[in-house]
C-alpha cells in the first residue's frame, strides 16, 4: 500500500503514480481536501481508496481498477468511466457518471442533477435520491435509485433503462414507463448486489422501470403535396 | 394588353421590354418562395450542410498595400520566408509542430465517409500539418494517416475513449462552432449506419440530434477544472484548444486564456457544417473578418498574443490571400473544412448529371445531411465512398495546401516580411467602411477606422 498524503504530495504526482501502475498494487489518498481530477485516468487493474471528500471530476475516465471514496464527491464523478469500478459512500453532485461506457459506479448517499446524463452503457447505480434531469439524454446502461428521483427523469432517453425504488416527481420528454420483464428483474437483482452494501433494504419488487417511447427517433416530416396528387388520383 | 412570356425565358433577363413591368420581390425573392411552399409541404425546417451562403463582409474587403518608399519586399524564391508555428510550447512536453499554418478543421467519421477522413489525413501530413477529428470518435484510419492529429472534446462524447485521448497529439475542447454557436450536431438516419452507430451508441438509422451544452461542465469557472482533468489524464503531454463559434469573440476568448488553453479556435459563421437547421447558419454568429481583431485584442491585453496562447481562425478560408489577411489581423494560423472538401472533390463538375438527378448542380450540392453526395465525401454510402480515391484525394489536398502556403508567402514578402506571423494590421487597408470597422483598419486611402477616437 502506498500513501498519498495531498497536503504534501501533489495531484500531479498522484495521478502519475496511478497512471505508471501496472496492476495489483494499491494506493490510499489521505487528505484530498476537495482537490479536483483525484485518481483520473486510472488504466490498469489497481485499488485506490481515498479517505475525505473529492471536488470535480474524480476518477475520472477511469479504466479497469477500483476506486473507493470515503466522503463527498462535486461535479461529475467517473465522467465518462469505460470499465472497472468507482464508489462512493457519501453524495455526489451534478454529473455522476456523465456519459460513462462501462464499468459501475455506486453513490452511497444522494447525487444530484443530471446523474447518468448522456451515459453510453455504464451501469450506476445510487443508494439515496437523485435531483433533475437524471439520465437526460442516456444512450444505454442502467440507473439504478432506491430512492426518489427529481423532476424530467430520463427527458429525450434513448436506449437505457431507468429503474426507481421511490416516487417520480416527473418524467422528462419521451420517456415512459415500462413493463418489468424477467431480464429487467434479473438485471436488476444483480446490479443491488454488485453495489451492496449502498441498497440494503431494497427489494427488486420495489422498483419500477421507465425508459424511451422512442417517439424523438425520427423528425416528423410531412408531404401535402403527395397527398394532394393522392386525391387527384395521380398516385393510385 | 398582355403578350405571353414565352416558355423557358427567365423574367428577370427578359430582354423584350414587354416583359420589363415584371418585377421581382427583394424581400420575398423566388428562394423565399421556394422555402415557404417548402416549409408548407412538410411542416419540418430546412435543415442543410454547408455555412452560411449569403453576401456578408468578407476578407476580400480588405487589402495588402505592400511595399513602397518606405518598406522594401522580399526576393520572392530567393529570400526565406518562414511558415512554421508551435502550439503549446509553454505547458505541454510535446507541443505541436506545424510547417505552414494552416490546419484541417474538425469533421467528423460519420458525416464524411472513412475515405474522406483518411484523404484529409493524408494531404495534411503530406502537407506538414494536423488534421481534427469530430462528433464521433477516432477511427483507427484517421490515426493512422494523419501526423498530427487534434482530437475533439465535444458535448455529446460520442465515441470519447481515454485510450484516443492519449493517443492525440492536441485536443480541442469544443463550446461551439461557427455555423452554430449554441448548436448541437446532427446526423440524420441515413448517415447511422450500423459502424457509426456502434461508435456513437446509439440506435441505427435514427435521426441523431447531439447535446449542444457539455455534460459535466457549465461556465469558464468549471471549464478551468476540466481542462486540468484533460491535462491530468493525458499527464500534461499534448496541447489543450479551446474552439468557440465566432459569437462573443473579446469575452470568449479572454475566458478560453482563463481556462488554461493552449489555443483558442475562432469560427466565424461562413464555417461549414454536415448538417444544421438553415436559420441557424445564416442567422446566428458573426463574420470570420468581424472576429479576429476581438480575439487578438483579448490576447493582447491579456500579454498572451503570440505567445503562450495562439490563435487559429476558421469560417469561409479559401486562398492564401485570406490566409494572409488573418495572419496580419492577429491569428497564428487558419483553418479549413469547406475549402478542403471542395480539394478532395466535394461539387465536383465531373458529376454534374448526378448532381442534376438530385435536384443539384455542382457548385449548389449542399445536401451533405441526406447521405447520397455522388462525390462519395459525406455518404456511408458504400458504393457513394468507394468513388473517393484517398491516395489521390489526399494528392490534392495537399496542392492545394501547398498553394495557400506559397499564395502567403507571396503576400508576406511583398510586404517585407520574413515570416508570415510578422505580417501585421498595418500592412492592410479596408475597401468599405463595414470592413475597417469590423478588422479595425482605415479605410483604404485615409487614415480613419470608424469607431476609433
Amino acid at each position: 500500500m502506498t500513501t498519498f498524503d495531498l497536503t504534501g504530495a501533489t495531484r500531479r504526482e498522484l495521478n502519475q503514480a496511478l497512471h505508471d501502475a501496472s496492476g495489483g498494487e494499491s494506493f490510499e489518498v489521505v487528505n484530498p481536501r476537495g482537490a479536483h481530477a483525484v485518481a483520473c485516468g486510472i488504466r490498469a487493474d489497481i485499488d485506490v481508496v481515498v479517505r475525505g471528500s473529492v471536488g470535480y471530476y474524480c476518477a475520472g475516465m477511469h479504466q479497469h481498477g477500483r476506486v473507493l471514496v470515503e466522503g463527498n464527491a462535486s461535479t461529475g464523478l467517473a465522467e465518462n468511466i469505460m470499465s472497472g469500478l468507482v464508489r462512493i459512500t457519501g453524495n455526489a453532485t451534478m454529473s455522476a457518471g456523465a456519459t460513462g461506457c462501462g464499468g459501475l459506479v455506486v453513490v452511497g448517499g444522494n447525487a444530484g442533477a443530471r446523474c447518468g446524463i448522456s451515459m453510453k452503457g455504464v451501469d450506476i447505480v445510487v443508494g439515496g435520491n437523485v435531483g433533475h434531469m437524471s439520465a437526460f439524454m442516456a444512450q444505454a446502461g442502467n440507473l439504478v435509485v432506491c430512492g426518489d428521483a427529481a423532476a424530467d427523469l430520463g427527458d429525450s432517453i434513448y436506449e437505457a433503462q431507468i429503474f426507481v425504488r421511490g416516487d417520480v416527481e416527473s418524467l422528462g420528454a419521451d420517456c415512459v414507463e415500462k413493463e418489468m420483464r424477467p431480464e429487467h428483474v434479473e438485471t436488476l437483482r444483480g446490479l443491488l448486489a454488485a453495489a451492496a452494501p449502498a441498497t440494503e433494504g431494497a427489494e427488486v419488487s420495489q422498483f419500477r422501470r421507465y425508459g424511451s417511447a422512442r417517439r424523438l427517433y425520427n423528425f416528423t416530416i410531412d408531404d401535402v403535396d403527395a397527398l394532394e396528387a393522392e386525391r387527384e388520383g395521380a398516385i393510385p | 394588353m398582355t403578350t405571353p412570356l414565352p416558355d423557358g425565358v427567365d423574367p428577370a433577363d427578359a430582354s423584350d421590354p414587354d416583359f420589363w413591368h415584371l418585377r421581382e420581390s427583394y424581400t420575398f425573392d423566388r428562394n423565399v418562395i421556394a422555402e415557404i411552399r417548402r416549409a408548407a409541404n412538410t411542416g419540418i425546417y430546412r435543415i442543410r450542410g454547408w455555412g452560411a451562403k449569403r453576401r456578408l463582409p468578407t476578407l476580400d474587403d480588405l487589402v495588402f498595400l505592400g511595399a513602397s518608399m518606405s518598406r522594401y519586399p522580399l526576393e520572392g524564391y530567393r529570400e526565406a520566408c518562414g511558415t512554421d508555428i508551435v502550439i503549446g510550447e509553454d505547458r505541454a512536453e510535446r507541443p505541436v509542430h506545424l510547417k505552414i499554418p494552416v490546419t484541417i478543421a474538425g469533421m467528423s467519421f460519420g458525416s464524411l465517409s472513412a475515405q474522406a477522413k483518411e484523404a484529409l489525413g493524408r494531404g495534411a501530413s503530406a502537407a506538414g500539418t494536423s488534421t481534427t477529428t469530430g462528433d464521433g470518435g477516432m477511427t483507427d484510419e484517421e490515426r493512422q494517416h494523419s501526423t498530427t492529429l487534434v482530437y475533439q472534446y465535444l458535448p455529446s462524447r460520442y465515441g470519447m475513449n481515454p485510450d484516443h485521448l492519449r493517443v492525440a497529439d492536441a485536443i480541442e475542447v469544443v463550446v461551439g462552432q461557427g455555423a452554430k454557436p449554441g448548436g448541437g450536431g446532427m446526423l440524420l438516419g441515413q448517415k447511422i449506419t450500423e459502424r457509426v452507430a456502434e461508435m456513437r451508441t446509439l440506435p441505427e438509422g435514427i435521426d441523431q440530434r447531439s447535446a449542444c451544452r457539455h455534460p459535466d461542465w457549465t461556465g469558464p469557472d468549471d471549464l478551468e477544472i476540466k481542462i486540468g482533468e484533460l491535462r491530468e489524464i493525458t499527464d500534461w503531454q499534448v496541447p489543450i484548444y479551446v474552439k468557440v463559434g465566432a459569437a462573443r469573440p473579446y469575452y470568449d476568448t479572454a475566458l478560453a486564456v482563463k481556462a488554461g488553453a493552449d489555443a483558442v479556435v475562432v469560427d466565424g459563421m461562413q464555417g461549414g457544417t454536415a448538417a444544421t437547421q438553415d436559420v441557424f447558419i445564416e442567422h446566428v454568429g458573426i463574420p470570420t473578418l468581424a472576429a479576429i481583431g476581438e480575439s487578438v485584442r483579448a490576447l493582447r491585453e491579456l500579454g498572451v498574443h503570440r505567445r503562450e496562447v495562439k490563435l487559429i481562425v476558421a469560417g469561409g478560408i479559401r486562398s492564401g490571400a485570406d490566409v494572409a489577411k488573418a495572419l496580419a489581423l492577429g491569428a497564428d494560423a487558419a483553418s479549413i473544412g469547406t475549402a478542403a472538401l471542395i480539394a478532395i472533390g466535394d461539387n465536383d463538375p465531373a458529376y454534374e448529371s448526378e448532381y442534376r438527378a438530385l435536384g443539384a448542380s455542382a457548385g449548389f450540392w449542399e445536401d451533405f445531411q441526406a447521405g447520397n453526395d455522388p462525390a462519395g465525401i459525406t455518404t456511408q454510402d458504400p458504393d457513394l465512398s468507394a468513388r473517393l480515391d484517398p491516395v489521390l484525394a489526399g494528392r490534392r489536398l495537399a496542392n492545394y495546401l501547398q498553394v495557400l502556403t506559397i499564395e502567403t508567402q507571396i503576400l508576406a514578402r511583398a510586404n517585407g516580411k520574413s515570416h508570415v506571423l510578422n505580417l501585421e494590421p498595418e500592412d492592410l487597408a479596408a475597401l468599405t467602411v463595414e470592413a475597417a470597422a469590423m478588422a479595425k483598419v482605415p479605410l483604404a486611402g485615409t487614415n480613419w477606422v470608424p469607431g476609433t477616437d
